[in-house]
């Protein structure tokens, strides 16, 4: 039987601790803090309206993984692409994602961004570059390189980003889209969430390589690999690669290595894996804890703020699950909407 | 032989459980199988009993099936578990090209002893990407065999005889049956594929059905004898090879015939079965043979939707009625 995740892999997730603040001002800083809590609160309420049997299906959360969301679509345009997971309400917000729609989306209402036919795992904001998130593991990386090529087309310096798990790279799929990514130079940042499991099995079974971004060597692209819980140092890594590919240099795979603390679905026996390690995560490697503690050590953040913020997503997101709650069911026969239909 | 009432999906185990024991050429391979014994459960208690041949993978559907074929081709005779039949999608190489063609292709040189485990079907809220009903895709590759069963018991003899096939067989049991109980005999229990079950005699009209189509129809005969109607219920069990001759026999006395299954209607399953039928029992029909189906989308999220889309109760009943004229 395998055991949970070793000394050498947990220590290998933490690097120095936030280096680059000093490039920042304090507005894009707090910006980048409030997103992370955000996405912590709007996971945290997706999970508790799951438990009240107030969403139908299932559910995965990012819970833990905000630093990598966050880092990642905080230094793209409106313009920029991307397309997410299974895991993908984070991205989602960091992407600029209606919390109103999605919430309502969750919940199957004809208000939500897919009027109810998507849910949790089919969230997309075509109008904001969000190409969507996806039930099939992998299924975007073919997508990605299509974007990326139309970009390239079009001529304009547009960058597209795909989001993944560690579970992801397993597939053909992400083999064949670093590899014709790779060799028409296309505008792509492949972002790699390794959360050390993909559903029951620790990457370190699955995966041949430690280093996700090692498996950039093989299609002769950059690799690198974060603290994904460093929200600066994936925005840092991010800038590096979006600014590459802005260039015309081609793509770079990021891997932000990370912790998946809830289940890998909501209701998840989670057999696999001693909650001592995730007790461990939750309370030495919060991302935004560690955030916060900078932010308070260099005084840009204050308990009185911390609160002001906390209460400003707080009302946000009442008022989204006032909105969604209040929202029509969708009529039965809109299920034959959006479709070529000759019957 | 004695029978106690457990689930599908410790049918599922039992049958495995005997024959692993009985032929070590048995593994089992796929995601996620090995801590929660599969996600439906399905294989608990079989990677202690049988350590080394409950094989976790990587998520590499194209590996994991092409492994499977690759051992069945040398010697092995493995059951690769798909985790949702929607994913047959991500290896459709592997079993449409590779799987269902090897053993014709090479002139039979080979046999090609594979199970394909696929779990399909909606209404657990799961959208598009988590509901799909495909066997209509295998049956239209010649090569293959497909079994979808309905009731414990048939799970379990439907699978030991799969286990047993020389040729590869694909198996869709939907994922709502996992936790449904019946009766199940103890101990070897064969069903040959190709062999459909009478469920329920009835001299009105006959009901084909498969898989989830059974527990619906189940409920629709029920309202059905309430007007005076008595159903015969056909649970076919395996589509390919089909038993058709069980389907005639039926019809012979009923002259009427309603298809019910979960899949969508055009290009499913009934489209054949309506075909054979109106070119082999023309002459004993007293009314068109109805198909009582999903419609023509993509399985919607929200559950209004959902349920609008899928074949209900009323739609069988409603169709019974229609071709017995009442
Ligand atoms: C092609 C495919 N295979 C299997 C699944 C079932 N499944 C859903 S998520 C998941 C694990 C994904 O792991 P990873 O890529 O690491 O993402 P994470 O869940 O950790 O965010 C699996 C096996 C699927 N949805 N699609
Ligand atoms: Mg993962």
């Amino acid at each position: 039987m395998r055991t949970g995740a070793s000394e050498q892999e947990m220590k290998g997730k933490k690097t120095k601790p936030i280096n680059h603040i000093k490039a920042y001002d304090s507005e894009t800083l707090l910006a980048l803090y409030q997103k992370m809590v955000t996405i912590r609160k709007f996971e945290t309420l997706a999970g508790e309206l799951f438990a009240a049997g107030k969403i139908p299906g299932f559910i995965h959360l990012s819970i833990g993984q905000e630093g990598s969301s966050t880092g990642v679509c905080s230094i793209l345009r409106p313009d920029d692409y991307i397309i997410t997971t299974h895991r993908g309400h984070g991205h989602v917000i960091a992407k600029g994602g209606d919390l109103k729609r999605m919430v309502a989306e969750l919940m199957g209402r004809r208000t939500g961004y897919c009027k109810g036919k998507g849910g949790s795992m089919h969230i997309a904001d075509f109008s904001l570059g969000i190409l969507g998130a996806n039930g099939v593991v992998a299924g975007g990386f073919p997508i990605i390189v299509g974007a990326g090529l139309s970009i390239k087309l079009r001529k304009t310096d547009q960058v597209a980003v795909c989001f993944f798990g560690d579970g992801a790279s397993n597939r053909g799929p992400f083999h064949e889209a670093l590899n014709m990514a790779a060799i028409w130079k296309l505008p792509i940042l492949f972002v790699c969430e390794n959360n050390c499991y993909a559903s029951t099995t620790r990457t370190s079974y699955a995966c041949s390589v430690i280093d996700i971004a090692a498996r950039a060597k093989g299609y002769d692209i950059p690799g690198v690999s974060v603290d994904g819980n460093d929200v600066l140092a994936v925005r840092h890594a991010a800038a590096e690669a979006v600014d590459r590919a802005r260039r015309g240099e081609g793509p770079t795979l990021l891997e932000n290595k990370t912790y998946r603390r809830r289940g890998h679905f909501e209701g998840d026996p989670q057999r696999y894996r001693d909650q001592k390690e995730v007790v461990e995560w939750e309370q030495k490697n919060d991302p935004i804890l560690r955030f916060a503690s900078i932010l308070k050590e260099k005084k840009l953040l204050t308990q009185d703020l911390e609160d002001k913020i906390a209460a400003g997503i707080d009302a946000d997101l009442k008022e989204a699950l006032q909105f969604a709650e209040q929202s029509e069911w969708p009529k039965p026969e809109e299920a034959l909407e959006d479709l070529f239909f000759n019957f | 032989m004695s029978e106690r009432i457990i689930s599908c999906s410790a049918a599922i185990a039992e049958a495995l459980t005997e024959e692993m024991s009985r032929d070590d050429r048995i593994f089992v391979i796929g995601e996620d199988l090995v801590y929660h014994g599969g996600i439906f459960g399905q294989f608990k208690g079989l990677p202690e009993k049988f350590p080394g041949r409950i094989i976790d993978t990587p998520i590499s559907e194209t590996c994991i099936v092409g492994s499977g074929l690759g051992a069945a081709l040398t010697g092995m005779r493995p059951l690769v578990d798909l985790h949702f039949a929607d994913f047959t999608t991500c290896a459709m190489d592997e079993i449409a090209n590779q799987s269902a063609k090897i053993r014709y292709m090479f002139g039979g040189q080979v046999k090609i002893p594979l199970v394909i485990w696929a779990p399909d079907g909606a209404g657990l809220g799961a959208a598009a990407h988590h509901s799909q009903s495909l066997e209509s895709w295998f049956i239209h590759t010649p090569g293959l065999k497909v079994v979808v069963p309905s009731e414990p018991a048939d799970v379990k003899g439907l699978l030991t005889a799969a286990l047993r096939d020389d040729d590869p067989v694909i198996f869709f049991q939907h994922k709502k049956l996992f936790a449904k109980e019946g009766p199940v005999p103890e101990g070897e229990y064969v069903i040959p594929l190709g062999k459909a079950a009478v469920k329920r005699s009835g001299g009105d009209v006959t009901i084909l059905t498969y898989g989830s189509g059974f527990y619906l129809s189940t409920e629709a005969m029920k309202e059905l004898s309430g007007m005076g109607i008595e159903a015969e219920l056909i649970d076919l069990r395996t589509l390919k090879p089909l038993d058709f001759e069980t389907i005639a026999e039926s019809l012979k006395k009923t002259y009427r015939a309603v298809v019910v299954h979960e899949a969508c209607l055009t290009g499913g399953f009934g489209a054949e079965l309506v075909a054979r039928i109106s070119s082999e029992l023309f002459d004993y029909l007293d009314a068109p043979v109805l198909r009582v189906a999903a419609k023509d989308v993509p399985i919607p999220f929200s559950p209004p939707l959902e349920k609008f889309v899928l074949p209900s109760v009323e739609d069988i009943v409603k169709a019974a009625r229609q071709v017995t004229y009442r």
